[in-house]
């Protein structure tokens, strides 16, 4: 007997008692009933308890601002599709498109990433990455030690619930809550391990 | 589809691997017990913890309606495991994935081996697993010539140590900072000599330590935390981004999964991803979460495998009184609310699964027959703390008390001598049998009150006992019994009613 029809026979002799599956009860909230700037704002304190840093522009302040955030960087990676006016300032772009992918070794000769994302969790400081253009493959996210995001207000949802209902789960997603971090010495966190070390977001106001 | 099996109940067929205690667990906690710096560094975390989860709790106005639907959510998983696997299967191969079942921990070793055989590799990069750990996979695969390299922080540490983990989400939790540079410098052959001791540079050393191997792994190996069956999704949730870089980068990714960890539908995990992380590290959202889809073309691993591991499963799924222990989602709560574990620690348990979820889970995956892990369930006050932290609400009192039960039973008939709990158990349970008897019982009582000192507590009892007095007092019964307490109100109430 193959495995696959002796673990499934062995596991339905276990429900000897045919147990009933009970309905699941969801009356816990799916949504917050935020407007764009209690969003915003929430979003901000948790990323920045996260240890991330936040800056909240308007559309016209993207290029200013996401050259400053790249200042002594001295190259950066942005995936296809990336709006090209939002690093118009910034010199040292690289692109990283399904035509041309970039090899492991040359990401990792490079300084930072610039990506947008597809949703935006404020309640637990989470930003939702699924390879859409403009986000690119996870290795280009992963690999530079700098991660500049740009979230758009209107992509942000209060709770878990409205964020999850409106992705795709069959993309490749990436969920990011501040840099990478770990607390397994003493407790105590240390905040940059293999992801990356500094993560910037840009909240754009609509 | 249905889940109603027609054929005869098969015997239980239960697990094997890191699953069991070399020693009964009152042998090995008694040394533990002496390991001071070990019960030190566990207080401190487990309360640190613990605190962090209540704060981040408190903040949910809806947590108590989230343990509801992750509870029945995890109930109806069970209810329907076979269909669920059927369907998570289609859904997992028609993107490209591969399934393979493994009826133990050997089965699944050695399809791991034989997949790294195929893909060309001797080493491969590897994400905290516990499943990995129950099985032995890194022992294994070190005796057929293939290296695992740990990459989470806290696995790497107990690795180059040759230790064994601590606590499930914590492992290294037993050693300190001095403890962990004096490590790398004798094992991480690159290492800078000057390493200090703060943890940031130790972070920076794994790091550094790490990186070549990520950038040039052929093949990973990761657990999984939930599996989706409405999409064939697997979901990894890590804090340092080792878990990202085995995900993504290496050519094949073989994923190890006890079968219990299904969830219907993606929309579920709204519920699991708000009850995991604040129960687990206290935190409102752990640093990243991995969901994958089979293959996708141009982005991440082209080979992707799961092994679907049964090893005891379905000897816990058979006990109807024990199952809902598989609801577990490793979160490590109750261990942190644990009295008992808090000074045993985790290696007490033996098994790869400590605390109250290990006291019974080992046992319903290994039996209760199995000598060692008979002991497991009653390491434990039953005080209950860890139902109340447990974001599933498993009832692990419940279960303690069903499995000292079923360990008493499994002893009748056999010619074991029986032990002092058994005989415990058998007088407890003659003399609660009959009210007459327990009358009389609780007669003997003031006598128990003589055996107290002046300050009304007894400092120790007889026996198997002694455990408990060891680490506290007990307050001395009451001078009356509640039965005499009640016959006697009951006869002035009565006497009021007359008059
Ligand atoms: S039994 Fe509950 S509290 Fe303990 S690890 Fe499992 S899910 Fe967490």
């Amino acid at each position: 007997m193959s495995a696959r029809t002796e673990i499934l026979d062995r596991l339905r002799s276990a429900l000897h008692d045919a147990p009933e599956a009970p309905e699941i009860p969801r009356k816990y909230r799916h949504s917050s009933g935020m407007n764009e700037e209690e969003l915003i704002e929430l979003l901000r304190d948790r990323l920045l308890d996260y240890k991330a840093g936040v800056s909240v522009v308007d559309e016209a302040s993207v290029p200013a601002k996401v050259a400053e955030l790249l200042k002594g960087e001295t190259s950066y990676v942005v995936p296809a599709g990336l709006d090209e006016r939002w690093t118009a300032l910034a010199p040292g772009r690289v692109v990283d498109s399904p035509e041309e992918p970039l090899s492991v070794e040359e990401l990792d000769g490079i300084d930072a990433v610039v990506t947008g994302c597809a949703a935006a969790v404020a309640e637990t400081g989470t930003i939702i990455l699924d390879g859409s253009p403009g986000q690119g493959r996870r290795a280009c996210s992963l690999i530079p030690d700098h991660h500049v995001c740009l979230v758009r207000a209107g992509d942000i949802y209060g709770v878990l619930p409205e964020a999850v209902r409106r992705l795709d789960v069959t993309h490749p997603l990436t969920w990011i809550s501040g840099p990478s971090a770990t607390s397994d010495i003493e407790l105590q966190r240390v905040e940059g391990v293999h992801g990356p070390r500094r993560l910037d977001v840009v909240i754009i106001r609509s | 589809m249905s889940s109603t099996y027609l054929g005869m109940p098969a015997v239980p067929v239960y697990g094997s691997g890191n699953l069991h205690t070399a020693e009964p667990f009152p042998v090995a906690a008694r040394r533990e017990l002496d390991n001071e710096q070990l019960r030190a560094n566990l207080g401190h975390a487990t309360h640190t913890i613990r605190d962090k989860r209540l704060r981040v709790v408190a903040e949910l106005p809806d947590w108590e309606e989230l343990r509801e639907a992750g509870s029945a959510t995890k109930a109806a998983v069970m209810a329907r495991l076979p269909e669920l696997l059927e369907q998570f299967e289609e859904n997992f191969t028609a993107r490209g994935g591969v399934i393979h079942w493994a009826r133990d921990a050997a089965e699944a070793n050695e399809i791991v081996r034989d997949l790294i055989r195929d893909a060309g590799a001797d080493e491969v990069v590897k994400v905290k697993s516990m499943a990995t750990q129950e099985i032995g996979l890194n022992e294994y695969l070190e005796e057929h010539g293939i290296s695992a390299f740990e990459t989470d922080l806290a696995e790497l540490i107990v690795q180059l140590d040759h230790d064994k983990p601590s606590h499930i989400l914590v492992p290294a939790i037993h050693k300190n900072r001095s403890q962990i540079r004096d490590i790398f410098l004798r094992e991480m052959p690159d290492v800078d000599p000057n390493l200090t001791d703060t943890p940031a540079r130790l972070a920076e050393a794994a790091r550094l330590h790490l990186r070549r191997k990520f950038l040039s792994a052929k093949v990973a190996i990761s657990g999984a935390n939930f599996a989706l069956a409405d999409t064939g999704t697997l979901a990894v949730v890590e804090s340092e981004g080792n878990g990202r870089m085995c995900l993504t980068l290496p050519e094949t990714l073989i994923t190890v999964m006890g079968v219990e960890k299904l969830l219907p539908s993606w929309t579920d995990l709204e519920v699991f991803m708000q009850l995991l992380p604040r129960s687990s590290t206290g935190e409102r959202m752990n640093p990243y979460t991995s969901l994958w889809t089979g293959v996708t073309e141009g982005d991440g691993p082209q080979n992707v495998h799961l092994v679907l591991l049964d090893n005891g499963r379905s000897a816990a799924l058979a006990d109807e009184r024990g199952r809902s222990a598989l609801h577990c989602i490793r979160c490590s709560a109750c261990m942190n609310v644990c009295p008992v574990y808090e000074r045993t620690g985790g290696h007490a348990y033996g098994s790869t699964y400590p605390g109250p979820i290990g006291a019974i889970l080992s046992p319903l995956l290994t039996g209760i027959t199995s000598e060692e892990n008979a002991s497991l369930p009653y390491a434990s006050s039953l005080c209950g703390a860890c139902y109340d932290a447990c974001p599933v609400k498993i009832n692990i009192p419940e279960i303690l008390v069903h499995l000292r039960s079923e360990d008493v039973q499994s002893r009748r008939g056999t010619k074991k001598v029986p032990g002092q709990m058994d005989v415990a158990m058998k007088a407890a349970s003659w003399m609660m049998g009959s009210g007459r008897r327990m009358a009389l019982v609780e007669k003997a009582l003031p006598l128990g009150k003589l055996a107290a000192g002046p300050d009304r507590k007894i400092k120790k009892l007889p026996g198997i006992a002694a455990g408990w007095t060891r680490s506290r007092d007990l307050p001395a019964p009451p001078a009356q019994s509640f039965r005499d307490w009640w016959a006697k109100e009951h006869e002035d109430t009565a006497s009021k009613e007359q008059a």
